[in-house]
Order: C-alpha cells, then structure tokens, then sequence
C-alpha cells in the first residue's frame, strides 16, 4: 500500500489500473476526462499494458467495450452526464448481454442548460437499464469501488455490468489522500477474467446477440432480475472480502449515530458533509441520525428499512429529481417503508443540482423542516432547498402574459 | 478437391430471392471458418437469429444498428490482446453503415482496426419496411420517398460510400456484386491479405423493396452491372493512382434494362423525362470512373 495524494479521477484510473483491464474504449467529457488521460499516459509510458480505443463518440466507446467484453476481455470505460445519456442504448445491451463492464462516471448535471458541475441526474437517469450503481464518497471510495465493482460483475452469480459514480470536481478535481494498494494484492483480490458465458472463439463458435421473441424476451430479463437479486449478496461479500484484504469496511448501506427520529438519507460527496452535521446536532441534543446509500442498484430495501427502524421522519436528500414525481432515490425509499412496514413520515429535500454546493446551512432547514414534519406543522412533500423560487415565477409569469 | 466451408445453415427466414445471404456466404467461404462476424441491426441480423437459433456456423455478435464498426473494433482490439488471430468481418446495410452507422465506421476507419467491413446494399431501410436510405438510388420509390403526383420518389442521387471511405485513405475500398462471383472472392482475398480497415459495398437485389420477381435476384445483380449503374471498382489507400474498374462491361447497356423488372421504378419507366434523368447520373458517374481508370491504368495522374 502506498498513500498518494489523488484527485478523484486519478483514483478512479488507478482502479481500473490495478484492475488490469486487457481493453478500454473511452471518449472525453468533462469532469471525467482525466481518467482516459491518466489511463493513455500508463500505456503510452508502458507502465499498464492494456489496448486502448480512443473512440469517436461515446456511444462508440460503449459499443468497442461490449465488443471487447462479448469477446472474453476484461474492459473499463469513463464517460459522465451526456456521455453516459449518450451511451444509453447500449447500456440496456451490455446488461442484456450480461457482459461485466466496469464503468467510472464523473456524476455532472445534464443540459438544457448544458452544465458541467455536480448532481446525480446522469446515473439516475439510467437506473433502470440492469447496471449496478454504486456511489463513492470520497477518492478513496472511488477507487476501491472500482474493484469491489469488477469483483461483483465477473462473478459467476452475476455476471452484469456496474458503474461506479463519483462527483463531478467535489471529488473529480480535488486532491485527497488515497492508499493505492499494491498490485499484488489486487490480484489476489481480483484474479485475471475467464469468461464461460461470452467469448467469441472461433473454434467454439456462439451466436451472442440475437433476437429475442415474445416466446423468449422474458425469460432473458428475468434472468436479470435473479442476477441483480443475487448480487445482493455477492455484494455484500466482495465488500467483506475486500475489508479482509485492504483494511477498509465497506457495506452497501452505512449508518452513522443510529436511533435517531429523524433520519437523514443521502448519496455521494454530500454524505461527509450530512455526517458532519449529524454529529454537531447531536451535541446541541436533536434527535437525528444518517444512512448513507453505497449500492443504488441493486437496492437494498429490507436493509434499509432495519436502519429506518424507530425513525419519525426519514428525510431524503438528494441531486436529483424525477419531474412530476418525486426524487428517485425517494422512490426507493418510500418502497422499502411500505414493503417492510416502516410508519416514518418521508420528505425528499432536492439539492445540489448543477454543482450548486450542498453545505451545513441546507442540512440545518432539512432538520428544521423535518421537525415540523415531526410535530404536525408542516406536510411532508417535495422541498426544493437554497433556490430562488419566486424569481422563477417571476419569469414564468413574464411567458404566461406573453 | 476438398469440400468447401459452408459458414450459414439452411432453415434462415430470409425472404426468398435475399441477396443478402449470397454476400454473406459467399464472403464467409473465401474468409473460412477462423473468422468472427460482427453484424449490425437489420434484416440480415433478425433472419438470421431468431432464438433458439442461428444460421451462423462462425462465432457472431450483434450490438445494435449503428455501432458494427465500433462493436468490432472493440473485438480486434480484445483479440489482440489476447494474442489470438481471426479475420474480423462486420457485415452491415445501407442504413447501418451509410446512415446511423456512418460515424461508427469512419471513425473505425480511422483508427485503422483490423476489420473488412461489408455492407450489403440493398438501397433503402428494408428491415422496417422499405423506407429511403442515403444509398436510394435517385427518383426510387420507397415509402418514404412515394412516387407522389409532385415529387416523383428520392429527389437525391445515391451517397457514394464506397469513395467516401476511400477518402479517408482506407488500404482497400472495392466494390463488388453476386452475379460476378469471381471477382467479388478475389475481393475478399485481397482484401483479408491487407491489415487494416477494409470495405467492400456490395449491391444486393432486394426482391420485397425493389419489387421484382425472387427468381431475377443475380439477373439484376449483372444489370446492375453491366448498365454501368453499379461499377465494379477498388482503391488502395485512397490513392486515385490504385483506382481500377474490374469490369468493363463490353457493351454498356441502357439503364433501362436494369430499371425494368422492378416495380419501385415503374413510375420512371412511364415518363421519359425521368429516365433520362437517371441515365444521365449513370452516364457521368460511369465516364468520371472510366476516365480516372484510364488515366490511372496508364500512369497518367
């Protein structure tokens, strides 16, 4: 183990660095854009021996990589926010196909209007095409992600892809401290690919992508739902596995001061900043608590509902929304209080949005907020903090008179 | 003298008279079985894969409609690194690779992957029902571009691909048809002897979209030919001086023949004014390609 001091992207292609990819199939896009920089100079300097494709387009870097995989290889990619819009097709084809695709995402706010800087819009907006989806916290958690990621997706009780998200610049282009382990460790933890489900051999000739019909389609996405199901708990041990390894705990769902009445939900950078608060306002004697969701999908809902056990207020906050509903990570959590009978009001705080800073203030009116919820002064509903309202009814206003 | 490798089983749902699976077989025979098919989104795709079964007896990946190029740049790229050789032969129409596919391919070119790339051209969007493509010949009727009272079918002549990727100084462009099969094996071989991106077009009678009779599919195969509407040509490396007809039919003969038997140009066939208007396109297009093979035959560019 070495401790280097990385920016968020630099950790990330160290993971897929000690990860060994035979191929990488990569496009450029802010903020992720050093990843395939850090990754071309290695090859380039012939300290990682991988092929690189340096492809035209995301959704061409996406389709090299399920080439590549389809082929037998183990492959990586990085793209973020209309990379990863772009890529969306492919995405539901890499998972259909069932090809263990390891991708790093510099989480970014989608256009209109184009922005570069940070929310969770880009993943969530491809939560439903059969990827995991896990979200780092810190450099560190990026790059352990990113192992812990391939870990799951070649294994033979899952054998789908993953992307691992971290925040654009909050972690992306901030430098923190970060063990890189040893590439000998990383083998052990990580031994070489061997595909039995996907090779392209002409001595063993398969057909891998065909068409599907009514009589069949299904059949193939329920398999995907018993893939996703089991990866629970290969999840659970490749995180085990890699604590045994590294030093360093990681669960799907983390607690942070339990027993609250109200608690606190978050995903991402913004979950250091949530734990901060909690613990201030837990000295000032408010009764609040944090969980901090590692594994988006799969989603680990009877988990979640034993750390929401006792809880009065469950407040969700999130950089994302879904429009005419409500936050999809909210969604989520609603469904795990009702399946597991969790009788806890629910109240989804939207925040961030575009790189806005999520600070201690926002945490403080989602307690406050939340307090009200507690005693019946307020609905819980859809809050959408630190953003100038009026001034954008104001300016609807304008249109509506038109 | 040794059976010859069959690469596709019988029993596909190809319409009779496909063209396709000529291309495909006929490819595949000269590439032999150490090969690795990468095939775009179309009707080649869908007849040819219906799960639980396959026509292919060589080792095939289908992506999606527009990434052939990219989806087997990322094989040659796996391949190589696993230190195993296979021909890579991504097969794609006109709408996967003129259209959706173009980007994929010219940046597959461009990279220089070691892959022959051939499209099937059957001149619209078959798969889903005959709409115009950017390979539809010019006034074609498809259902996108009707035979109308005002405007008489595709008002754009046929994008030249072929060139198009020779431009990009690709070390073999040719072109090629199913009624010369001499030519188009020789094809195949040249082109699989050269590393690098290669691209072979090859024109290919669509009996549902150009409405003709399933038994005329290779007749028209050689009227395309010999009308002079599809050339038969290669290129090396973009260099004009490598330009070579492989064909020169001894007596070119009016498009019309080629036009006749299908249906999509009937409404040409009743008005002069229209087929002199094709003819004229096949005649520059034929005289700009005789005269940049003369001057290259004799060392004259």
């Amino acid at each position: 183990m070495v401790v280097m001091t990385l920016e968020g992207n630099e950790a990330a292609a160290w993971g897929a660095r000690l990860a060994r990819p035979d191929v990488i199939a990569a496009y450029p896009i802010t903020p992720s854009t050093h990843i395939p920089e850090r990754l071309s100079e290695w090859i380039a300097d012939g300290i990682m021996d991988s092929e690189m494709i340096l492809t035209e387009s995301e959704h061409s870097a996406l389709s090299a990589c399920v080439g590549a995989s389809a082929t037998g290889a183990r492959v990586f990619t990085a793209t973020a926010s209309q990379g990863l819009a772009l890529m969306h097709e492919i995405l539901h084809i890499a998972s259909g196909m069932r090809l263990p695709i390891v991708m790093a995402i510099g989480n970014r706010a989608l256009s209109a209007p184009i922005n570069i800087w940070c929310d969770h819009q880009d993943m969530m907006s491809q939560r439903d095409t059969g990827w995991m989806q896990f979200f780092a916290e810190s450099n560190q958690e990026a790059l352990d992600l990113i192992l812990i990621a391939y870990k799951v997706a070649e294994d033979r009780r899952v054998l789908l892809p993953a992307m691992v998200g971290l925040d654009a610049f909050t972690l992306t282009h901030t430098f923190e401290q970060v063990d890189v382990p040893e590439q000998e460790e990383v083998d052990r933890y990580l031994p070489k690919y061997r595909p039995v489900h996907a090779f392209l051999d002409p001595e063993r000739p398969i057909t891998q992508g065909p068409l599907g019909t009514p009589q069949h389609y299904m059949e193939f996405k329920y398999a995907q739902y018993e893939a996703m199901n089991r990866a629970k708990g290969v999840i659970v041990e490749a995180m085990e596995e890699f604590g045994r390894a590294f030093g360093r705990e990681y669960a799907p769902l983390v607690p942070f001061s339990p027993g609250g009445e109200i608690v606190l939900v978050t995903m991402g950078s913004m979950s250091g900043t949530a734990r901060v608060f909690v613990r201030g306002a837990r000295q000032e004697g408010e009764s609040v608590s944090h969980v901090k969701v590692v594994a988006f999908r799969p989603f680990y809902h009877s988990k979640l509902a034993e750390l929401l056990a006792g809880a009065k207020v469950v407040a969700v906050v999130e950089r994302a929304f879904s429009y005419g509903s409500v936050g999809p990570l909210a969604q989520d959590v609603a469904y795990a209080m009702h399946r597991y009978g969790i009788k806890a009001k629910l109240a989804n705080f939207i925040v961030g949005l575009g790189g806005r800073d999520v600070t201690l203030r926002d945490f403080s009116e989602v307690l406050e907020t939340s307090k009200r919820i507690l005693k019946g002064e307020e609905d819980p509903g859809v809050f959408w903090l630190n953003v100038a309202k009026e001034e954008v009814l104001k300016a609807e206003e304008v249109i509506w008179n038109a | 003298m040794p059976e010859e490798f069959e690469p596709i089983a019988p029993g596909h749902s190809a319409c009779a008279g496909c063209g396709s699976t000529q291309i495909v077989r006929w490819v595949l025979k000269e590439a032999g079985p150490n090969t690795i098919v990468v095939n775009a989104t179309g009707c080649l795709e869908v007849f040819s894969t219906t799960y639980p079964y396959t026509m292919w007896r060589v080792p095939w990946l289908h992506v999606a409609f527009e990434n052939a190029a990219a989806a087997a740049s990322g094989v040659e790229a796996a391949l190589k690194r696993m230190g195993k050789k296979a021909h890579i032969i991504a097969f794609g129409g006109d709408g996967g690779t003129a259209d959706i596919g173009f980007q994929a391919l010219s940046g597959m070119v461009e990279r220089g992957h070691d892959v022959l790339y051939v499209m099937y051209d059957n001149e619209a969007y078959m798969n889903t029902g005959i709409q115009r493509s950017s390979s539809t010949p010019l006034l074609a009727w498809t259902t996108t571009s009707p035979a109308g009272k005002v405007i008489p079918g595709k008002q754009q002549p046929k994008k030249p691909v072929a060139w198009i990727i020779a431009a990009h100084g690709a070390p073999y462009v040719a072109t090629a048809s199913i009624a010369y099969l001499t030519d188009l094996r020789k094809k195949v071989r040249t082109a699989l002897s050269i590393k690098g991106p290669k691209f072979i077009q090859a024109i290919q009678p669509c009996t549902t979209g150009w409405r003709f009779d399933p038994s005329l599919t290779v007749k028209l195969a050689r009227l395309a030919v010999e009308t002079c509407y599809f050339p038969l040509w290669e290129m090396r490396n973009g260099d004009l001086r490598t330009f070579r007809l492989t064909y020169i039919p001894k007596e070119k003969k009016p498009v019309e023949e080629f036009l006749r038997p299908q249906r999509r140009f009937r409404h040409v066939l009743q008005n002069p004014d229209l087929l002199e208007r094709i003819q004229k396109w096949v005649d520059e297009n034929w005289e700009r390609m005789l005269k940049l093979h003369e001057a290259a035959v004799n060392q004259k560019l």
